[in-house]
């Protein structure tokens, strides 16, 4: 073997190597801090009463004419989650141009939207959510409005990309044909970036479903605050109705959302 | 004729897909108490909470470090433990892998039926059965980074060359070394990316997870919350943020590198 | 030696790969199985190691039914013949002695092939397969980095390092350049004089078939319709193969 081959051969194992130390290192520390994780009798018992809360849920929660029921607290969760996506998508629109390289002079522009994209992309639903509380009370508009803030960061992002990489050649066509800006945006530019904005809001749309299951831990409306409270008073056969409300609702929401998004692209 | 039919149905379609919409959207605010007006008169107040915040405790800073060190540590653990069972899964969900359709189709089914379930939700699930504590979050973590790194994984195995698979298969190697060989090269530098974008996600998600008690940094969210002491919570979610923003640009350095 | 005894390959949806095929391949033979498009050639090679299963009849491989071997023993088999793609087959993001390398986990017990601690010997293995393709000084670079004509010569060495006793080749040479083309093929010559590695390709161009072979096989419509020495196989010989005269695509001279 020659001088090189062996040379570049060093070079690979030391980076290797060292990248293996650090992993080590990072798994060591993560590992010796851990609590131990210790299996107490309640354990088993809370684990057996889940998975029978799963097999004899309590149906009479599935409806109930007045008052609370599984089916309404579900429609709400669902309302937040179609509310508040389209709230983010249209208030991501002028972030999305804002973020976008090409749709700018100046590169700092584009930097600074998108540096203010993903800080808002940072802060977690259920904070905004209590922040929201403050101003407008406990119930769904306030998981509305956290869901449609937070939702901004993940789609301004996206379209923005999807704008970065459109092509301009059909925009420079109308151009010349003498239309003016808005005609160019709406016959050169829209319908190219529709299809992957409307796959993006489906997308976006899916994860939203999920989060608004959760807002109403903090009184941000939907299925979470009956599903605490069942859990906070063991009523599991309760747990389990609404666990299996909340897989079926998601996996159709999926389901449909998906199908529609293959559709389009 | 028939170009002029067909731009009017096309033209129905947008139409119903329109009214459709405008449909829904107004049922669901019917069903949730949408008011303009009371944003309005809320922001406010929002505005005033807004200035409680102001300005963040600095001296709270080093009193969090020890939860956020450890909201770091039940992320790295939850995906390592994630990632570690969604390989076996990911494998056995694969239709080149695994030619039977008995086999592939119940990982997949639970598979897609773990990932239906929010991460906080199971926390709220995990904190009953291991008490209130880390525990609870890293078993939250593993099994929603299970759902995440296994249906990212198996999709990527599925869209791997068959070529070095038949070549595997030709020089006599055996299943297992045949998904050494033939499967695993191909798919080990995205398996290891999905996983670095799930260590993000969990670090986000570890952040909230004491909410519900399981552990980490929001446990102290929650308590100063309760409290009204505003300062210390702009301060939790500022570290947040910084710690956040510093872990995703490592990793996403990480991730380019792989490519 | 291989023999195909009365085989018969019918693939579900109907097609018949091939019909009643008969025909022993001697060792040390280099052969090249020319036919038109869909004539069952890719349809003969791939039947000798199961990577298509036939329908009826026998292959026998050295004395031995590879058609009724069963697990260990088929791997065994394998084993023994080396194979070499038309788009190469390697993986890409591995090293090209690793590639190499994968060609010799017949040899060990899965745990070791997994911990990849290949013996010493292993190694020199694959480097002198390397060497004989002239490709030693680019043991260490990740395959991708290697032209076409590079990356099949690293699949000559992985059946070389295979220690294979056939080597099957299909197409071998088809998104190849005419240059690299003949130097995969001038690798493939020199293995199997050298080696007396038994060779068989599957060729489209005719004269390459003629400068190659000692032996030409004709199919068309899974049949056999023309075996002989190359010496026999005249312009005519191979109209009929074809069923028209041959085209000047087919030839390589054409292609330059
Ligand atoms: N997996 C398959 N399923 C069904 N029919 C197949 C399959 N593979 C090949 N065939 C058919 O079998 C016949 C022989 O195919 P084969 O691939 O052996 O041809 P070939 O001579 O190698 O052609 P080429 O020069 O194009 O590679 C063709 O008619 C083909 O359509
Ligand atoms: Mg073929």
């Amino acid at each position: 073997m020659n001088e090189t081959i062996r040379k570049k051969q060093t070079i690979r194992r030391i980076k290797i190597w060292t990248s293996v130390v650090i992993v080590a290192l990072i798994y060591i520390w993560a590992f010796s801090g851990m609590p131990k994780m210790e299996f107490k009798p309640s354990a088993v018992q809370a684990i057996k009463a889940i998975f029978s809360g799963l097999i004899h849920p309590d149906w009479d929660y599935f409806y109930d004419p007045e008052g609370e029921d599984l089916l309404r607290t579900l429609l709400e969760t669902l309302c937040i989650a179609i509310l508040g996506t389209f709230i983010s998508s249209i208030l991501c629109v002028p972030f999305a141009f804002w973020a976008a390289r090409n749709m700018n002079k100046y590169r700092f522009i584009s930097s600074s939207g998108k540096f203010v994209l993903s800080v808002i992309r940072v802060f977690p639903e259920l904070i905004l959510a209590l922040l929201f509380i403050a101003a407008v009370g406990t119930g769904p508009f306030a998981g509305i409005l956290a869901l449609g803030f937070h939702s901004i960061g993940m789609l301004g992002k996206l379209f923005g990309e999807s704008i970065e990489d459109m092509d301009f050649s059909s925009s420079e066509a109308l151009k010349s044909c003498g239309a003016n800006k808005i005609q160019t945006l709406w016959f050169a530019i829209v319908p190219q970036v529709m299809p992957s904005f409307v796959s993006f809001t489906l997308y976006r749309f899916e994860l939203s479903v999920r989060a608004a299951t959760i807002l109403g831990i903090v009184g941000a409306g939907g299925i979470g605050a009956p599903l605490i409270f069942a859990l906070q008073g063991h009523k599991w056969d309760r747990v389990g109705m609404i666990l299996i409300g909340i897989i079926v609702m998601v996996t159709i929401i999926d389901y449909i959302s998906s199908t529609i998004r293959k559709r389009i692209v | 004729m028939d170009a002029l039919k067909k731009r009017r149905l096309s033209l129905m379609k947008r139409l119903v897909t329109l009214i459709f919409i405008i449909v829904i959207l107004w049922a669901s605010s019917l069903g949730t108490e949408v008011s303009i007006s009371s944003l309005m008169d809320g922001l406010p107040g929002m505005g005033s909470l807004f200035l409680e915040m102001l300005p963040p405790d600095w001296s709270y800073f080093s009193y969090v470090t020890e939860p956020m060190l450890e909201t770091i540590r039940m992320a790295v653990i939850g995906t390592t433990y994630g990632a570690i069972v969604a390989i076996p899964f990911a494998l056995l969900s694969s239709r080149n892998v695994v030619k039977w359709p008995v086999i592939y189709f119940p990982f997949r089914f639970v598979m897609n039926l773990i990932r239906t379930i929010p991460e906080l939700l199971l926390a709220a699930l995990f904190v009953p059965v291991l008490g209130i504590g880390d525990n609870a979050g890293i078993m939250a973590l593993s099994v929603f980074s299970f759902g995440v790194i296994a249906k990212l994984a198996y999709e990527s195995i599925e869209a791997i060359d068959n070529g070095p698979l038949e070549a595997m298969t030709a020089v006599g190697a055996n299943k297992i070394q045949w998904i050494f060989y033939g499967v695993v090269p191909q798919v080990i530098a995205s398996f290891v990316s999905y996983t670095l974008y799930c260590f993000e996600i969990n670090v986000r998600a570890a952040a909230i997870l004491g909410y519900v008690g399981a552990g980490g940094i929001g446990l102290y969210l929650n308590n100063t919350l309760k409290l009204f002491q505003y300062q210390r919570v702009s301060t939790i979610i500022i570290y947040t943020l910084i710690v956040v923003v510093i872990i995703d640009m490592i990793s996403n350095k990480c991730r380019e590198k792989l490519i | 030696m291989i023999e195909f005894k009365d085989v018969l390959k019918i693939y579900p949806n109907g097609t018949k790969g091939l019909n009643n095929v008969n025909i022993k391949i001697n060792k040390g033979e280099f052969v090249v199985i020319v036919g038109l498009s869909g004539a069952g050639k890719s349809t003969m090679l791939r039947s000798i190691n199961r990577l298509h299963e036939i329908t009826s009849g026998e292959i026998i491989i050295d004395g031995k039914s590879i058609t009724k071997a069963r697990g260990k023993a088929l791997l065994r088999c394998r084993r023994d013949i080396g194979m070499i793609f038309q788009n190469f087959n390697l993986v890409k993001r591995s090293t090209v002695l690793r590639n190499v390398l994968s060609g010799r986990v017949g040899y060990h017990s899965t745990i070791r092939t997994l911990l990849g601690l290949f013996p010493k010997e292993d190694i020199n293995i694959a480097l002198n397969a390397l060497k004989r393709v002239n490709l030693e000084e680019k043991a260490y670079s990740r395959a991708d980095e290697l032209s076409g004509g590079q990356q099949q010569r690293v699949s000559i060495a992985r059946a070389l390092a295979q220690e294979a006793k056939f080597i099957l080749a299909d197409e071998p040479v088809a998104s190849l350049d005419p240059l690299t083309t003949k130097q995969v093929m001038d690798d493939l010559k020199r293995i199997n004089k050298d080696l007396g590695i038994t060779t068989i390709v599957n060729l489209h161009f005719v004269d390459l078939a003629r400068q190659y072979a000692t032996r030409i096989v004709g199919v068309r419509a899974g049949e056999i319709v023309f075996d002989g020495p190359v010496e026999e196989a005249t312009d005519d010989v191979f109209s009929s193969i074809y069923g028209r005269p041959v085209k000047q695509d087919e030839m390589l001279g054409a292609k330059v």
